[in-house]
């Protein structure tokens, strides 16, 4: 059974680096559905927050493996319920006429902000957990939406 | 001081004798610095792979750090099926690569590859030294991080630039890698070591099943002290191979694929098998939910990511193995073996390693006359293929770091420049590369690399004129189609005298011991001898891929019915393997 899971690790900050856990995580054949790298409180540390399609045996298999890569810290998988995760998302959504007030609705219901919006069309900025923006763009679907970007999930634990 | 200078300086404080390389555009600072340093000696190589086999080579005889060296682009890009070899077996070695200028690398210069893009996978880790500061902290953690742990290759990239600019030199006296796990590495966990021992004082049919990872760890001592005091039998993968001496009365030899038929049957009736440095490699358990499928598993191991990674184990250990193994052994008393010991030696008689007489010659023959030759106390490098499991099979190891084979990563060609590598790790010791016609030419240059140095390195070529493994699979599975496993015609004796070595070709049975003989007096030139054999034999017996031990083809009944004739191996214990195992 495969699901989804998600993996903070820290790691050095040098070049290099993002190369050569990408590179071990697809030589495994591990799907990666989002890996963010940001700046930590210490500049000579990245925090990497990466999401995977696995199964559980695979899993163990790949936070070993990230083990054994000298330029990684420490790994740790974050358990449901253990850790809050954000990420931010902007979708170009077509808006005319009857569309808008619709459009604004879901906004508001969602704490999203319209961040920019013309004649024809409108950017919905949202920010939340991966759920809770799974849903938005569901809602957004109605009204076609013609560009969608994530940042992917990061996140820390409780 | 110039950092190729601080590189060698470096080089020298790690206790560096010995180098294998070819200079080159990017690294003649480097070759430049080492010329002036008079206790490093740098042996130029024909081929850059030859240059990383050695130094592998050289790393399995010793147990010391292997080093090679190769200029950029081409000159790396050869390294790289050394390096996936050397990654493959857990061998430390460190690669000096030569790299253009750091203001230019990206523009696609010549002689520019990106070569720790290109060696990723298959290093440990690697280093790009940009700046001559760096270079002596780079070289000392590259060799601290291949040497522990569970071993393996480290690349370091040297861009021009960072070998002639001009840096102040500080040694760092210690290492300091904040993500390297065997620093901050929690310490053994004593109660799973606990629950191992009443494990095996529970067990009425318990196997040892050693890997290489006894042998890096230098707990071939520790291991044959658990065997005797528990009276529990031993078996080894191919690598494990001299981690346990094979004339002692509970070597079970080597199991897997093309193991002993008795080993692997002995192995599917097991109550407890204890994994130590073994990572449960496809050609040991064979169809990985049905090995030894009654045995509860223990695996001690020193790298958490092989656990659990093809078989599920019942009792992890992650630590030390020669530390493990210690602290297991004041905890264990005498199990209760007795009659899995009679059973596992009436196996043994009923069915032992067999072949049959034919009228060529049979490399199975001339493994046997040079183990007896060399009584089990040679260097014996090998190639990939039939000849490497015989030699496995006939070749009795007795001591540690007596084989040297590419068994992870199964690289043909490795056999000659490992021996030279060997050779020049241990000078005293006789050093033999068994070898098949189609390995050895793969890198059959290197033989100019022997002779320039009068290395006194045996090559026996098993000439089949085939891949023998390949031609083997295809008679197997391919309905005997021998797509292109039949190899061209070549003068080995030719071939030998050209590179200054003795040739000897031998096509009979009464000339294999003789001419073993001479090449064993011959000590001023390698020899190679070209044993003409038999085409059409076949390496049994054989777990097919994905079937489980006691399904193998080639057995012993099989095989007797038309004439095989058994095979006993010689018995008696070796006082003074014993003797080396500390």
């Amino acid at each position: 059974m495969s699901e989804k899971y998600t993996i903070s690790c820290l790691v050095e900050n040098h070049f290099g680096v993002l190369a050569r856990v990408s590179g071990l995580i697809s030589a495994r054949a591990f799907n990666i559905d989002s890996l963010t790298v940001s700046t930590t409180e210490d500049p000579t540390i990245s925090h990497m927050t990466i999401v995977v399609d696995a199964d559980p045996v695979k899993l163990e298999q790949v936070k070993a493996q990230l083990g054994r890569l000298i330029d990684v810290i420490e790994v740790q998988e974050l358990k449901e319920g253990q850790y809050l995760d954000r990420e931010l998302l902007l979708a170009r959504v077509n808006a005319n006429g009857s569309a808008r007030a619709a459009l604004e609705q879901i906004a508001q219901r969602f704490g999203a902000k319209i961040a920019d919006a013309n004649d024809y069309s409108m950017v919905i900025e949202a920010a939340g957990d991966t759920k809770a923006l799974d849903r938005l763009v569901e809602q957004l679907r109605a009204h076609q939406i013609t560009k969608l970007v994530r940042t992917g999930r990061i996140a820390l634990e409780k | 001081m110039k950092g190729a200078k601080i590189l060698v300086e470096c080089l020298r404080r790690e206790g560096v004798q010995v180098a294998f390389g070819i200079p080159g555009g990017a690294n003649l600072p480097t070759f430049d610095a080492l010329y002036q340093e008079p206790s490093i000696k740098v042996v130029l190589t024909v081929h850059e792979q030859g240059a990383a086999h050695m130094a592998d080579g050289y790393a399995r005889a010793t147990g010391k750090v292997g080093v090679c060296l190769a200029t950029s682009g081409p000159g790396a890009t050869n390294l790289v099926t050394g390096l996936a070899t050397a990654f493959m077996d857990s061998i430390p070695i460190v690669a000096l690569t030569g790299q253009v200028r750091t203001s230019v690398i990206g523009n696609d210069a010549f002689q520019e590859a990106d070569t720790i893009g290109i060696t990723r996978p298959v290093t440990k880790h690697s280093y790009l030294v940009k700046d001559p500061r760096d270079m002596a902290r780079v070289v000392r953690e590259a060799f601290y991080i291949a040497s522990t742990g569970r071993p393996g290759p480290v690349l370091i990239d040297l861009p021009v630039d960072a070998t002639v600019n001009e840096a102040e030199f500080a040694y760092p006296e210690s290492v300091d890698i904040r993500g390297y796990r065997i620093q901050g590495a929690p310490a053994i966990q004593m109660q799973q070591i606990e629950r191992v021992a009443k494990a095996i004082a529970g067990s009425k049919r318990p196997i040892l099943y050693a890997g290489a990872g006894v042998i890096h760890a230098g707990a071939a001592a520790e291991l044959a002290q658990l065997a005797h005091t528990a009276r529990i039998p031993v078996t080894t993968s191919l690598l494990g191979l001299g981690g346990f001496p094979e004339t002692d009365p509970l070597s079970l030899g080597m199991l897997g694929m093309h193991g002993f038929e008795y080993t692997n049957y002995a192995v599917a009736q097991c109550d407890l098998l204890i994994g130590v440095g073994a990572r449960f490699d496809d050609r040991v358990t064979g169809k990985p939910d049905e090995f030894a499928r009654h045995a509860k598993k223990v695996h001690i191991d020193v790298d958490p990511s092989s656990v659990n990674k093809t078989v599920l184990i019942d009792y992890p250990v992650i630590g030390d193995v020669k530390q493990v193994l210690r602290e297991l052994n004041t905890r264990v008393g005498p199990v209760d073996s007795a009659a899995w010991l009679a059973t596992i030696e009436e196996m043994r008689k009923k069915y032992p390693l067999t072949y049959r007489e034919k009228k060529k010659l049979l490399p199975q023959y001339v493994i046997q006359q040079i183990s007896e030759a060399t009584r089990g106390d040679a260097v014996i490098a090998t190639g990939v293929g039939q000849h490497q499991m015989w030699a496995a099979q006939y070749y009795q190891f007795n001591r540690p770091r007596s084989l040297v084979t590419s068994g992870g990563l199964g690289t043909m060609g490795f056999g000659l420049p490992a021996a030279i590598g060997a050779q020049f790790g241990r000078p005293d010791a006789i050093v033999w590369d068994i070898d098949g016609d189609g390995s050895f030419q793969m890198t059959s240059q290197e033989l100019a690399t022997a002779a320039q140095h009068k290395l006194p390195v045996k090559v026996a070529i098993m000439n089949n004129q085939h891949h023998g493994m390949v031609r083997q699979w295809q008679d197997q599975f391919y309905e005997g189609r021998h797509a292109q496993s039949r190899l061209n015609a070549v003068d080995f004796v030719k071939l030998a005298e050209a590179n200054g070595c003795l040739g000897l070709r031998v096509e009979q049975k009464d000339g294999v011991r003789p001419a073993i003989d001479r090449a064993m007096k011959t000590t001023d030139r390698p020899t190679v001898i070209e044993f003409v054999v038999e085409e059409a034999e076949n390496c049994w017996p054989m777990i097919a891929p994905g079937k489980p031990h006691d399904q193998m083809l080639g057995t012993f009944e099989m095989l007797s019915k038309e004439g095989g004739v058994p095979q006993r191996r010689r018995a008696e214990a070796d006082e003074e393997s014993k003797l080396s195992l500390g």
